[in-house]
Protein backbone atom coordinates (compact mmCIF):
# COMPACT_ATOMS: atom_id res chain seq x y z
CA UNK A 1 0.00 0.00 0.00
CA UNK A 2 1.54 3.26 -0.89
CA UNK A 3 1.99 6.08 1.82
CA UNK A 4 -0.75 8.55 -0.19
CA UNK A 5 -3.46 5.97 0.54
CA UNK A 6 -1.90 5.03 3.97
CA UNK A 7 -1.50 8.71 5.18
CA UNK A 8 -4.99 10.39 4.08
CA UNK A 9 -6.56 6.95 5.73
CA UNK A 10 -5.04 7.58 9.06
CA UNK A 11 -5.88 10.50 8.72
CA UNK A 12 -9.43 9.93 8.01
CA UNK A 13 -8.73 7.99 11.06
CA UNK A 14 -8.32 10.51 13.22
CA UNK A 15 -11.42 12.65 11.87
CA UNK A 16 -13.39 9.17 12.37
CA UNK A 17 -12.03 9.98 16.05
CA UNK A 18 -12.51 12.90 17.32
CA UNK A 19 -16.16 12.49 15.72
CA UNK A 20 -16.76 9.84 17.77
CA UNK A 21 -15.29 11.31 20.87
CA UNK A 22 -17.72 14.67 20.27
CA UNK A 23 -20.20 12.08 21.10
CA UNK A 24 -18.82 10.96 24.59
CA UNK A 25 -18.26 14.46 25.90
CA UNK A 26 -20.20 15.86 28.73
CA UNK A 27 -18.20 19.30 28.85
CA UNK A 28 -18.85 22.29 26.00
CA UNK A 29 -15.28 23.14 26.05
CA UNK A 30 -14.01 19.86 25.27
CA UNK A 31 -16.70 19.85 22.84
CA UNK A 32 -15.44 23.08 21.02
CA UNK A 33 -11.68 21.37 21.46
CA UNK A 34 -12.61 17.79 19.92
CA UNK A 35 -13.86 20.10 17.22
CA UNK A 36 -10.89 22.05 16.95
CA UNK A 37 -8.99 19.11 16.26
CA UNK A 38 -11.75 17.28 13.81
CA UNK A 39 -10.71 20.58 11.46
CA UNK A 40 -7.41 20.70 11.93
CA UNK A 41 -6.32 17.11 10.81
CA UNK A 42 -8.89 18.00 8.10
CA UNK A 43 -7.46 20.61 7.04
CA UNK A 44 -4.06 18.44 6.85
CA UNK A 45 -5.71 15.87 5.07
CA UNK A 46 -6.46 18.24 2.74
CA UNK A 47 -3.07 19.42 2.00
CA UNK A 48 -2.00 15.87 1.77
CA UNK A 49 -4.69 14.96 -0.78
CA UNK A 50 -3.95 18.25 -3.18
CA UNK A 51 -0.05 17.29 -2.65
CA UNK A 52 -1.00 13.74 -3.55
CA UNK A 53 -3.47 14.50 -6.57
CA UNK A 54 -1.54 18.27 -7.85
CA UNK A 55 -4.84 20.08 -7.20
CA UNK A 56 -3.78 23.76 -6.63
CA UNK A 57 -7.57 23.76 -4.97
CA UNK A 58 -7.43 21.69 -2.33
CA UNK A 59 -4.50 23.36 -0.57
CA UNK A 60 -6.76 26.08 -0.83
CA UNK A 61 -9.76 24.29 0.92
CA UNK A 62 -7.31 23.75 3.68
CA UNK A 63 -6.00 26.88 3.87
CA UNK A 64 -9.74 27.87 4.40
CA UNK A 65 -9.98 25.28 6.92
CA UNK A 66 -7.73 25.77 8.89
CA UNK A 67 -8.45 29.60 9.12
CA UNK A 68 -11.90 29.45 9.47
CA UNK A 69 -12.80 25.81 11.51
CA UNK A 70 -9.49 25.69 12.83
CA UNK A 71 -9.03 28.94 14.08
CA UNK A 72 -12.16 31.67 13.71
CA UNK A 73 -15.51 29.29 14.59
CA UNK A 74 -14.00 27.67 17.75
CA UNK A 75 -13.03 31.40 19.12
CA UNK A 76 -16.65 32.39 18.07
CA UNK A 77 -17.89 29.30 20.22
CA UNK A 78 -15.60 29.92 23.15
CA UNK A 79 -16.63 33.36 22.67
CA UNK A 80 -20.21 32.45 22.88
CA UNK A 81 -19.21 30.43 26.05
CA UNK A 82 -18.11 33.11 27.88
CA UNK A 83 -20.17 35.85 27.09
CA UNK A 84 -23.53 33.88 27.68
CA UNK A 85 -22.00 32.30 30.64
CA UNK A 86 -23.14 29.22 29.88
CA UNK A 87 -23.36 26.20 32.25
CA UNK A 88 -20.38 24.20 30.70
CA UNK A 89 -21.89 20.41 31.14
CA UNK A 90 -24.04 19.47 28.53
CA UNK A 91 -26.81 17.19 29.28
CA UNK A 92 -27.65 14.72 26.84
CA UNK A 93 -31.53 13.30 25.60
CA UNK A 94 -30.25 9.53 26.03
CA UNK A 95 -27.57 8.05 28.98
CA UNK A 96 -24.01 8.59 27.29
CA UNK A 97 -23.29 4.68 26.71
CA UNK A 98 -26.66 4.36 24.89
CA UNK A 99 -25.42 6.96 22.31
CA UNK A 100 -22.23 5.70 22.28
CA UNK A 101 -23.51 2.08 21.24
CA UNK A 102 -25.60 4.01 18.75
CA UNK A 103 -22.47 5.84 17.29
CA UNK A 104 -20.96 2.04 16.32
CA UNK A 105 -23.75 1.27 14.86
CA UNK A 106 -24.21 4.36 12.77
CA UNK A 107 -20.32 3.60 11.43
CA UNK A 108 -21.35 0.15 11.19
CA UNK A 109 -24.26 1.20 8.68
CA UNK A 110 -21.89 4.02 6.93
CA UNK A 111 -19.48 0.88 5.84
CA UNK A 112 -21.50 -1.25 5.07
CA UNK A 113 -24.03 1.06 2.74
CA UNK A 114 -20.81 2.58 1.33
CA UNK A 115 -18.11 -0.40 0.67
CA UNK A 116 -20.70 -2.31 -1.69
CA UNK A 117 -22.60 0.10 -3.46
CA UNK A 118 -19.09 1.64 -4.50
CA UNK A 119 -17.49 -1.60 -5.68
CA UNK A 120 -16.16 -0.10 -8.94
CA UNK A 121 -14.69 2.99 -7.64
CA UNK A 122 -10.73 2.77 -6.91
CA UNK A 123 -10.36 1.54 -2.86
CA UNK A 124 -8.90 4.88 -2.39
CA UNK A 125 -11.80 6.85 -2.42
CA UNK A 126 -14.28 4.38 -0.94
CA UNK A 127 -13.02 3.96 2.94
CA UNK A 128 -12.78 7.24 2.57
CA UNK A 129 -16.31 7.81 2.00
CA UNK A 130 -17.45 5.30 4.33
CA UNK A 131 -15.33 6.96 6.94
CA UNK A 132 -16.97 10.65 5.83
CA UNK A 133 -20.42 9.36 6.02
CA UNK A 134 -19.85 8.05 9.45
CA UNK A 135 -18.26 10.94 10.76
CA UNK A 136 -21.89 12.88 8.71
CA UNK A 137 -23.86 10.41 10.77
CA UNK A 138 -22.29 11.07 14.05
CA UNK A 139 -22.34 14.96 13.98
CA UNK A 140 -26.11 13.95 13.33
CA UNK A 141 -26.32 11.87 16.28
CA UNK A 142 -24.68 14.31 18.42
CA UNK A 143 -27.53 16.90 17.45
CA UNK A 144 -29.84 14.74 18.39
CA UNK A 145 -28.45 13.47 22.01
CA UNK A 146 -27.87 16.69 23.37
CA UNK A 147 -30.50 19.15 24.63
CA UNK A 148 -28.07 22.30 24.55
CA UNK A 149 -28.23 24.32 21.50
CA UNK A 150 -24.73 25.33 21.32
CA UNK A 151 -23.68 21.32 21.51
CA UNK A 152 -26.17 20.88 18.56
CA UNK A 153 -24.47 23.36 16.36
CA UNK A 154 -20.94 21.86 17.33
CA UNK A 155 -22.57 18.46 16.24
CA UNK A 156 -23.62 20.64 12.83
CA UNK A 157 -20.24 21.51 12.36
CA UNK A 158 -18.87 18.27 12.51
CA UNK A 159 -21.14 17.15 10.25
CA UNK A 160 -19.64 19.43 7.65
CA UNK A 161 -16.80 17.76 8.24
CA UNK A 162 -17.76 15.07 7.12
CA UNK A 163 -18.61 16.24 4.15
CA UNK A 164 -15.65 18.08 3.25
CA UNK A 165 -13.45 15.02 3.89
CA UNK A 166 -15.51 13.26 1.51
CA UNK A 167 -14.88 16.31 -0.91
CA UNK A 168 -11.26 15.92 -0.70
CA UNK A 169 -11.35 12.16 -1.47
CA UNK A 170 -12.82 12.63 -4.72
CA UNK A 171 -10.22 13.73 -7.40
CA UNK A 172 -12.36 16.24 -9.72
CA UNK A 173 -14.49 17.80 -7.41
CA UNK A 174 -14.78 21.44 -8.44
CA UNK A 175 -13.57 24.06 -5.93
CA UNK A 176 -16.71 26.18 -6.23
CA UNK A 177 -18.48 23.39 -4.36
CA UNK A 178 -16.34 23.35 -1.55
CA UNK A 179 -16.28 26.81 -1.38
CA UNK A 180 -19.68 27.41 -1.44
CA UNK A 181 -19.70 24.65 1.12
CA UNK A 182 -17.24 26.91 3.37
CA UNK A 183 -19.74 29.92 2.85
CA UNK A 184 -22.36 28.44 3.97
CA UNK A 185 -21.40 26.92 6.90
CA UNK A 186 -19.96 30.63 8.15
CA UNK A 187 -23.53 32.29 7.24
CA UNK A 188 -25.17 29.20 9.35
CA UNK A 189 -23.19 30.19 12.05
CA UNK A 190 -24.13 33.70 12.17
CA UNK A 191 -27.54 32.98 12.08
CA UNK A 192 -27.42 30.04 14.44
CA UNK A 193 -25.68 32.30 16.73
CA UNK A 194 -28.32 35.47 16.22
CA UNK A 195 -30.98 32.42 16.65
CA UNK A 196 -28.81 31.95 20.06
CA UNK A 197 -28.99 35.42 21.31
CA UNK A 198 -32.43 35.31 20.93
CA UNK A 199 -33.18 31.75 22.71
CA UNK A 200 -31.61 33.24 25.41
CA UNK A 201 -33.32 37.14 25.77
CA UNK A 202 -36.26 34.58 25.66
CA UNK A 203 -36.14 31.82 27.75
CA UNK A 204 -32.77 32.59 30.16
CA UNK A 205 -30.96 29.20 28.77
CA UNK A 206 -29.87 27.71 25.94
CA UNK A 207 -31.46 24.14 27.14
CA UNK A 208 -34.07 24.00 23.96
CA UNK A 209 -36.67 21.42 26.35
CA UNK A 210 -38.13 24.93 26.55
CA UNK A 211 -38.66 25.60 23.55
CA UNK A 212 -40.29 21.85 22.82
CA UNK A 213 -42.51 22.68 25.87
CA UNK A 214 -43.67 26.18 24.57
CA UNK A 215 -44.69 24.15 20.81
CA UNK A 216 -46.85 21.41 23.05
CA UNK A 217 -48.77 24.28 24.86
CA UNK A 218 -49.70 25.86 21.28
CA UNK A 219 -51.18 22.74 19.78
CA UNK B 1 22.40 -25.31 18.62
CA UNK B 2 23.62 -21.50 18.18
CA UNK B 3 20.23 -20.28 17.48
CA UNK B 4 18.85 -22.05 21.01
CA UNK B 5 22.10 -20.65 22.80
CA UNK B 6 21.72 -17.23 20.90
CA UNK B 7 17.81 -16.62 21.84
CA UNK B 8 18.46 -18.13 25.15
CA UNK B 9 20.72 -15.19 25.77
CA UNK B 10 18.46 -12.82 24.67
CA UNK B 11 15.73 -14.28 26.97
CA UNK B 12 17.95 -14.02 29.37
CA UNK B 13 18.83 -10.38 28.48
CA UNK B 14 15.40 -9.13 28.16
CA UNK B 15 14.51 -10.52 31.47
CA UNK B 16 17.55 -8.60 33.07
CA UNK B 17 16.57 -5.56 31.34
CA UNK B 18 13.10 -5.05 32.38
CA UNK B 19 13.73 -6.26 36.25
CA UNK B 20 16.46 -3.87 36.11
CA UNK B 21 14.86 -0.90 33.91
CA UNK B 22 11.18 -1.29 35.11
CA UNK B 23 11.86 1.15 38.80
CA UNK B 24 14.04 3.46 36.17
CA UNK B 25 10.74 4.22 34.34
CA UNK B 26 8.81 4.84 37.18
CA UNK B 27 11.40 7.46 38.10
CA UNK B 28 11.85 9.09 35.00
CA UNK B 29 8.01 9.41 34.61
CA UNK B 30 7.99 11.12 37.68
CA UNK B 31 11.09 12.94 37.27
CA UNK B 32 9.16 14.41 33.71
CA UNK B 33 5.95 14.92 35.40
CA UNK B 34 7.63 17.16 37.65
CA UNK B 35 9.92 19.13 35.08
CA UNK B 36 6.83 19.77 33.24
CA UNK B 37 5.16 21.26 36.68
CA UNK B 38 7.66 23.31 36.76
CA UNK B 39 9.20 21.71 40.40
CA UNK B 40 12.70 20.08 40.42
CA UNK B 41 11.36 16.55 41.49
CA UNK B 42 12.81 13.36 42.71
CA UNK B 43 16.33 11.73 41.50
CA UNK B 44 15.05 9.47 39.00
CA UNK B 45 16.77 6.35 40.92
CA UNK B 46 14.16 7.35 43.66
CA UNK B 47 12.01 4.14 42.92
CA UNK B 48 15.18 1.64 43.43
CA UNK B 49 15.39 4.01 46.93
CA UNK B 50 11.80 3.33 47.91
CA UNK B 51 11.99 -0.46 46.91
CA UNK B 52 15.62 -0.49 49.35
CA UNK B 53 13.70 0.79 51.80
CA UNK B 54 10.90 -1.14 51.91
CA UNK B 55 13.11 -4.29 52.12
CA UNK B 56 14.61 -3.10 55.30
CA UNK B 57 11.25 -2.03 57.23
CA UNK B 58 9.83 -4.61 59.63
CA UNK B 59 6.70 -6.11 58.10
CA UNK B 60 3.37 -5.91 59.70
CA UNK B 61 0.42 -8.78 59.45
CA UNK B 62 -3.12 -7.27 60.84
CA UNK B 63 -4.52 -8.81 63.42
CA UNK B 64 -7.61 -9.37 61.37
CA UNK B 65 -5.96 -11.13 58.15
CA UNK B 66 -6.06 -14.40 57.96
CA UNK B 67 -3.04 -16.41 56.81
CA UNK B 68 -3.28 -15.89 52.77
CA UNK B 69 -2.65 -12.38 53.85
CA UNK B 70 1.20 -13.09 52.82
CA UNK B 71 0.01 -15.22 49.33
CA UNK B 72 -1.58 -12.54 47.79
CA UNK B 73 1.78 -9.83 47.10
CA UNK B 74 3.47 -13.01 45.88
CA UNK B 75 0.62 -13.91 43.91
CA UNK B 76 0.65 -10.41 42.20
CA UNK B 77 4.14 -10.30 41.00
CA UNK B 78 4.49 -13.57 39.89
CA UNK B 79 1.86 -13.22 37.26
CA UNK B 80 3.22 -9.76 36.53
CA UNK B 81 6.63 -10.90 36.53
CA UNK B 82 5.21 -14.07 34.23
CA UNK B 83 3.63 -11.50 31.89
CA UNK B 84 6.51 -9.34 31.70
CA UNK B 85 8.79 -11.87 30.45
CA UNK B 86 6.46 -13.06 27.74
CA UNK B 87 6.39 -9.48 26.15
CA UNK B 88 9.25 -9.19 24.01
CA UNK B 89 11.21 -6.11 24.25
CA UNK B 90 14.16 -5.57 22.00
CA UNK B 91 14.22 -8.64 20.40
CA UNK B 92 11.49 -10.94 18.68
CA UNK B 93 11.89 -14.71 18.27
CA UNK B 94 12.69 -15.64 22.06
CA UNK B 95 12.45 -18.28 23.90
CA UNK B 96 9.39 -17.25 24.99
CA UNK B 97 7.88 -16.14 21.70
CA UNK B 98 5.22 -19.33 21.46
CA UNK B 99 3.46 -18.55 24.67
CA UNK B 100 3.30 -15.02 24.46
CA UNK B 101 -0.24 -15.72 23.53
CA UNK B 102 -2.46 -13.10 23.78
CA UNK B 103 -5.12 -14.38 25.64
CA UNK B 104 -2.32 -16.22 28.37
CA UNK B 105 -1.16 -12.65 28.77
CA UNK B 106 -4.83 -11.30 29.69
CA UNK B 107 -5.45 -13.87 31.94
CA UNK B 108 -1.63 -13.23 33.61
CA UNK B 109 -3.46 -9.90 34.21
CA UNK B 110 -6.54 -10.75 35.70
CA UNK B 111 -4.43 -13.08 37.40
CA UNK B 112 -2.46 -10.21 39.42
CA UNK B 113 -5.47 -8.10 39.47
CA UNK B 114 -7.31 -11.11 41.74
CA UNK B 115 -4.42 -11.29 44.11
CA UNK B 116 -4.46 -7.66 44.60
CA UNK B 117 -8.32 -7.34 44.92
CA UNK B 118 -8.12 -10.14 47.75
CA UNK B 119 -5.27 -8.88 49.26
CA UNK B 120 -7.23 -5.24 49.58
CA UNK B 121 -10.29 -7.48 51.25
CA UNK B 122 -8.06 -9.33 53.62
CA UNK B 123 -8.37 -7.38 56.58
CA UNK B 124 -11.80 -6.33 55.44
CA UNK B 125 -11.18 -2.63 56.37
CA UNK B 126 -13.54 -0.41 54.52
CA UNK B 127 -11.09 1.61 51.75
CA UNK B 128 -9.43 -1.76 50.80
CA UNK B 129 -13.07 -3.13 49.70
CA UNK B 130 -14.10 0.28 48.16
CA UNK B 131 -10.95 0.07 46.41
CA UNK B 132 -11.56 -3.58 45.53
CA UNK B 133 -15.07 -3.24 44.00
CA UNK B 134 -13.91 -0.16 42.04
CA UNK B 135 -11.05 -2.36 40.50
CA UNK B 136 -13.44 -5.06 39.56
CA UNK B 137 -15.78 -2.78 38.09
CA UNK B 138 -13.09 -0.99 35.77
CA UNK B 139 -11.79 -4.96 35.28
CA UNK B 140 -14.76 -5.79 33.82
CA UNK B 141 -14.78 -3.42 30.89
CA UNK B 142 -10.99 -3.40 30.08
CA UNK B 143 -10.67 -6.97 29.91
CA UNK B 144 -14.00 -6.98 27.41
CA UNK B 145 -12.36 -4.18 25.39
CA UNK B 146 -9.06 -5.87 25.72
CA UNK B 147 -10.33 -9.60 24.15
CA UNK B 148 -12.62 -7.22 21.13
CA UNK B 149 -9.09 -5.79 20.71
CA UNK B 150 -7.48 -9.03 20.32
CA UNK B 151 -10.09 -10.18 17.50
CA UNK B 152 -8.52 -7.15 15.41
CA UNK B 153 -5.33 -8.02 16.08
CA UNK B 154 -5.84 -11.64 14.95
CA UNK B 155 -7.76 -11.30 11.83
CA UNK B 156 -4.62 -8.97 10.73
CA UNK B 157 -1.44 -11.21 11.71
CA UNK B 158 -3.32 -14.76 11.40
CA UNK B 159 -1.80 -15.58 15.24
CA UNK B 160 -2.36 -14.39 18.49
CA UNK B 161 0.91 -15.02 20.33
CA UNK B 162 2.41 -11.05 20.55
CA UNK B 163 5.71 -11.89 18.78
CA UNK B 164 3.73 -13.44 16.05
CA UNK B 165 1.93 -9.92 15.92
CA UNK B 166 4.85 -7.83 16.55
CA UNK B 167 6.56 -10.21 13.26
CA UNK B 168 3.47 -10.03 11.19
CA UNK B 169 3.09 -6.37 11.38
CA UNK B 170 6.90 -5.54 11.03
CA UNK B 171 7.82 -7.48 8.13
CA UNK B 172 3.95 -8.02 6.22
CA UNK B 173 2.66 -4.71 4.37
CA UNK B 174 -0.32 -4.05 6.03
CA UNK B 175 -0.02 -0.14 6.11
CA UNK B 176 -1.59 2.36 8.39
CA UNK B 177 -5.33 1.12 8.47
CA UNK B 178 -7.93 2.88 10.48
CA UNK B 179 -8.60 -0.54 12.25
CA UNK B 180 -5.39 -0.15 13.59
CA UNK B 181 -5.84 3.42 15.05
CA UNK B 182 -9.58 2.14 16.52
CA UNK B 183 -7.49 -0.28 17.98
CA UNK B 184 -4.70 1.86 19.44
CA UNK B 185 -6.48 4.19 21.06
CA UNK B 186 -8.98 1.07 22.57
CA UNK B 187 -5.55 -0.13 23.91
CA UNK B 188 -4.33 2.76 25.30
CA UNK B 189 -7.48 3.42 27.18
CA UNK B 190 -7.02 -0.22 28.62
CA UNK B 191 -3.19 0.25 29.31
CA UNK B 192 -4.22 3.24 31.38
CA UNK B 193 -6.75 2.19 33.69
CA UNK B 194 -4.33 -1.45 33.96
CA UNK B 195 -1.80 0.42 35.37
CA UNK B 196 -3.46 3.16 37.40
CA UNK B 197 -2.36 6.33 35.71
CA UNK B 198 -3.76 10.04 35.82
CA UNK B 199 -7.13 9.55 34.32
CA UNK B 200 -8.88 6.23 35.86
CA UNK B 201 -6.41 6.66 38.81
CA UNK B 202 -3.62 8.75 40.94
CA UNK B 203 -0.53 6.74 41.59
CA UNK B 204 0.85 9.65 43.75
CA UNK B 205 -2.57 10.67 45.22
CA UNK B 206 -3.44 9.90 48.79
CA UNK B 207 -7.13 10.43 49.26
CA UNK B 208 -8.41 7.75 50.32
CA UNK B 209 -11.98 8.63 48.39
CA UNK B 210 -10.68 8.60 44.58
CA UNK B 211 -8.07 5.64 45.94
CA UNK B 212 -8.07 1.98 43.65
CA UNK B 213 -5.02 0.71 43.24
CA UNK B 214 -3.48 2.35 46.74
CA UNK B 215 -6.72 1.64 48.83
CA UNK B 216 -5.92 -2.04 47.92
CA UNK B 217 -2.35 -2.13 49.28
CA UNK B 218 -2.94 0.05 51.96
CA UNK B 219 -2.47 -2.66 54.71
CA UNK B 220 0.45 -3.87 53.51
CA UNK B 221 3.97 -3.02 54.63
CA UNK B 222 7.68 -3.67 54.47
CA UNK B 223 8.28 -6.53 51.65
CA UNK B 224 4.77 -7.31 50.93
CA UNK B 225 4.50 -3.89 50.26
CA UNK B 226 7.77 -3.99 48.30
CA UNK B 227 6.47 -6.81 45.38
CA UNK B 228 2.90 -4.92 45.27
CA UNK B 229 5.09 -1.90 44.75
CA UNK B 230 7.56 -3.42 41.91
CA UNK B 231 4.69 -5.14 40.26
CA UNK B 232 3.46 -2.01 39.75
CA UNK B 233 6.32 -0.85 38.16
CA UNK B 234 6.91 -3.74 36.22
CA UNK B 235 3.51 -3.37 35.01
CA UNK B 236 4.04 0.10 33.58
CA UNK B 237 7.13 -1.48 32.01
CA UNK B 238 5.41 -4.44 30.49
CA UNK B 239 1.99 -2.17 29.48
CA UNK B 240 4.75 0.04 27.35
CA UNK B 241 6.56 -2.94 25.76
CA UNK B 242 3.46 -4.63 24.42
CA UNK B 243 2.05 -1.02 22.77
CA UNK B 244 5.73 -0.49 21.70
CA UNK B 245 5.92 -4.09 20.23
CA UNK B 246 2.84 -4.34 18.85
CA UNK B 247 2.17 -0.83 17.37
CA UNK B 248 6.10 0.32 16.62
CA UNK B 249 7.87 -3.02 15.63
CA UNK B 250 10.13 -1.00 13.40
CA UNK B 251 13.71 -2.44 13.87
CA UNK B 252 13.54 -4.70 16.17
CA UNK B 253 16.18 -7.36 16.56
CA UNK B 254 15.90 -11.04 15.79
CA UNK B 255 17.08 -13.33 18.95
CA UNK B 256 19.29 -15.44 16.24
CA UNK B 257 21.03 -12.41 14.96
CA UNK B 258 23.40 -10.98 17.26
CA UNK B 259 24.59 -8.48 14.67
CA UNK B 260 20.73 -6.71 15.22
CA UNK B 261 21.12 -6.52 18.64
CA UNK B 262 22.31 -3.41 19.59
CA UNK B 263 20.13 -1.55 16.73
CA UNK B 264 17.02 -3.34 18.72
CA UNK B 265 18.14 -2.40 22.23
CA UNK B 266 18.46 1.40 21.09
CA UNK B 267 15.32 1.59 19.36
CA UNK B 268 13.81 0.29 22.79
CA UNK B 269 15.41 2.62 24.62
CA UNK B 270 14.04 5.37 22.03
CA UNK B 271 10.63 3.80 22.57
CA UNK B 272 10.60 3.50 25.49
CA UNK B 273 11.42 7.30 26.45
CA UNK B 274 9.24 8.24 24.01
CA UNK B 275 6.37 6.76 25.56
CA UNK B 276 7.35 7.99 29.27
CA UNK B 277 7.69 11.94 28.13
CA UNK B 278 4.09 11.08 26.43
CA UNK B 279 2.69 9.83 29.47
CA UNK B 280 4.22 12.05 31.45
CA UNK B 281 2.75 14.76 29.62
CA UNK B 282 -0.65 13.74 29.37
CA UNK B 283 -0.83 12.77 32.70
CA UNK B 284 -0.36 16.86 33.79
CA UNK B 285 -2.71 17.67 30.90
CA UNK B 286 -5.69 15.71 31.97
CA UNK B 287 -7.42 15.54 35.12
CA UNK B 288 -8.58 12.61 36.89
CA UNK B 289 -12.05 10.94 36.04
CA UNK B 290 -14.54 10.32 38.46
CA UNK B 291 -14.94 6.73 39.66
CA UNK B 292 -18.14 6.00 37.71
CA UNK B 293 -17.18 7.88 34.94
CA UNK B 294 -14.58 5.46 33.99
CA UNK B 295 -16.61 2.40 33.17
CA UNK B 296 -18.03 4.56 30.32
CA UNK B 297 -14.43 5.70 29.46
CA UNK B 298 -13.35 1.86 29.13
CA UNK B 299 -17.53 1.14 27.67
CA UNK B 300 -16.06 3.67 24.90
CA UNK B 301 -12.36 2.03 24.12
CA UNK B 302 -14.33 -1.48 23.86
CA UNK B 303 -17.00 -0.01 21.42
CA UNK B 304 -14.03 1.17 19.02
CA UNK B 305 -12.06 -2.23 19.67
CA UNK B 306 -15.81 -3.43 18.36
CA UNK B 307 -15.14 -0.87 15.31
CA UNK B 308 -12.20 -1.91 14.53
CA UNK B 309 -13.25 -5.12 14.03
CA UNK B 310 -16.27 -3.84 11.74
CA UNK B 311 -14.27 -2.19 9.36
CA UNK B 312 -11.19 -5.50 9.64
CA UNK B 313 -14.38 -7.73 8.86
CA UNK B 314 -16.12 -5.40 5.82
CA UNK B 315 -13.06 -5.27 4.26
CA UNK B 316 -12.15 -8.70 4.38
CA UNK B 317 -15.86 -9.65 3.10
CA UNK B 318 -15.53 -7.71 0.18
CA UNK B 319 -11.60 -8.09 -0.21
CA UNK B 320 -10.29 -4.46 -0.36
Amino acid sequence: MSLTFSLAHLMGGIILLCGYSLLSQRRLAAMIMLYQMQACVLALAAFWQGYAQGEINLYLTGIITVALKGLLLPAGLREIVLRFNLVRAVESAMPMAMSLILGVGLIGIAVLVVLPSTMSAVSLTREDLAIALSVVLLGLLVMVTRRSALAQIIGFLSTENGLVLAAIGMPGMPFVAEFSVALLVLLAFLVVGIFLLRIREHFDTLDVTGIEAIERRGR
Amino acid sequence: MLGFALSLIATLLHAAFIFAAAPLLMGLVGKIRAWALGRRGAPVWQPYLLLYKLLRKSTLVPETATELFAVWPVAAFLAISLAALLVPSFCTGMLTADLSDFITLIGLFALARAATVLGGLETGFGFGGAGAGREILFSIFAEAALLVVLLGFVLLAHGATVDGIAVAFATQHIGISVSLGFALAALLAVALTETGRIPTDNPSGHLELAMVHEAMVLEYSGRFLLLFEYAAMLRLLLWMDLIGTIFLPFFMARADDVLSWPLGLLCWVVKLGLMVVILSLFEISTAKMRVFRVPEFLGASMLLGFLAGVFLFVAARIGL
